[in-house]
């Protein structure tokens, strides 16, 4: 990493509060290009890449942003108190319904799940991961939910189209079923990096 | 006599219905409708007997089950109206089955992710200092919720009226308090809203100073700052004081 520019985005992504866009940093650097903003971005992530220190420079929500390692939060978690609960199975199974799904109704998530889903959405919804956005042009009128950018930002996911396809998520099955279910809601990094690693990178 | 129960949480019937699907290693596709049927309703007597509660739709799920189990039993016949029924609900069932075990995957390997907060984390932005030095730099403009508020608040400080009080000889008129304030600004670079009710705190002077306070708000010769959340409300005149006497109504 050598460039002026680069440093000076380094800066602005260091001490921003929420991703960064690229749309974002043409506005703010008006007296550079685009394309050189771009290979910019692309040549801080590949320093960070080869540094493979504490932290990374990652694309989440569209942005780019400073994130810790995965691996290090045993030791992070022993000073930060952490606020993102575990997710209950019915709050990541109704998560998933809305994110696969979207813009989908409650009566859809219900007929998908086989049972009533009010208070997980309501409480997705107080978590700010899901928002209504809008109403159904149908009887009834009902409200249409979809995922939030603090989805996208809490799970570490570029856009949506980054989220692992359903046909993915089915190959990934050839491995025993049983197994798999067993390892889901530990908390133990070991498990959870393992598993991580399978379908995005 | 003690009984040993190893009961899992089922997040409903088709959650249910997957884990006896896959206890007995079987295909969606391949359910046998009478284990299976015999299983669920074990496992709701199960429920039954450790006094859980069963959602309505655990029954609704049953009540299917039983249906096709009794379809089955009985000899099929050609060209049978009801059987032709039962197969298609069978059909729907494993549908549903299929598609919420597509989704209850999809959340599985959603929720093994490397979640913000949890295994990955961010600079922390609420730092108070930095908050506190952007609060020097300018006041927070005030909504007109927070202004309703501030009222609100001073409402309830005014001690309760006497119902029988005789009407006072002299009222207030707005364009008297719009003076008042207009003064009171020509002396003093800012006020209070505190400040300007502060000698004669009742709800009459109350709200005619509200009012006033709206109107010269509307006519653009103030302006409402607040210094923190929750904090005093305070005035500055909108314009250099040398617009000021010549505007009023």
């Amino acid at each position: 990493m050598n460039s002026e520019l680069s440093s000076i985005i380094e800066s602005l992504i260091f001490s921003a509060e929420a991703p960064l866009s690229i749309d974002r940093l043409c506005e703010l650097l008006g007296e550079f290009e685009r394309d050189q903003i771009k290979s910019a971005v692309a040549e801080l992530v590949e320093y960070y890449q080869e540094r493979a220190g504490g932290f990374d420079l990652a694309e989440v929500a569209g942005g780019w942003q400073f994130r810790t390692r995965p691996a290090f939060h045993g030791f992070i978690t022993r000073h930060i108190k952490t606020r993102t609960a575990r997710f209950s199975q019915s709050a990541l199974e109704t998560l998933a319904i809305v994110a696969y799904r979207q813009p989908v109704t409650r009566a859809e998530v219900e007929h998908l799940r086989g049972v009533d889903c009010g208070g997980v959405l309501k409480s997705l919804l107080e978590k700010h991961l899901v928002r209504i956005l809008g109403k159904k042009d149908i009887p009834g009128r009902p409200l249409i939910y979809g995922t939030s950018k603090d989805f996208l930002e809490v799970f570490g996911l570029k856009d949506l189209k980054s989220l692992p396809t359903l046909k993915e998520i089915q190959a990934l099955d050839a491995v025993p079923q049983y197994e798999r279910q067993e390892e889901l809601q530990l908390e133990t990094g070991t498990v959870i990096e393992v598993e991580n690693q399978l379908p995005f990178e | 006599m003690d009984y040993n129960v190893k009961l899992e949480n089922f997040e409903g019937p088709l959650d249910l219905l997957l884990y006896l699907v896959r206890k007995n290693e079987i295909d969606i596709e391949q359910i046998p409708v009478i284990t299976i049927t015999t299983q669920y309703m074990e496992y709701l007597e199960i429920m039954k007997v450790l006094n859980l509660d069963i959602a309505g739709e655990f029954l609704v799920v049953a009540a299917t089950l039983l249906y096709l189990k009794s379809r089955a039993l009985l000899p099929a016949c050609e060209n049978d109206e009801d059987s032709e029924e039962a197969k298609n609900t069978l059909e729907d069932l494993k549908r549903q089955l299929l598609e919420y075990q597509q989704y209850k995957e999809a959340g599985m390997v959603i929720g093994a992710r490397a979640l913000l907060g949890r295994e990955i984390f961010v600079r922390l932005d609420s730092d108070p200092v930095m908050k506190a030095a952007q609060n020097v730099e300018g006041p927070l403009e005030v909504s007109l919720f927070e202004l309703v508020d501030a009222f609100r608040v001073l409402l309830q400080r005014i001690p309760a009226e006497s119902f029988h009080d005789v009407a006072p000889g002299d009222s207030l008129s707005i364009a008297d308090c719009i003076n008042e304030i207009l003064s009171l600004l020509q002396e003093q670079d800012t006020v209070q809203f505190d400040d300007l009710v502060r000698d004669e705190l009742t709800r009459e002077r109350v709200i005619v100073t509200f009012l006033a306070l709206l109107e010269l708000c509307r006519l653009k010769l103030i302006r409402i700052f607040q210094g923190s959340e929750f904090g005093q409300i305070w005035f500055v005149p909108a314009v250099a004081a040398d617009s000021d006497e010549g505007e009023l109504p």
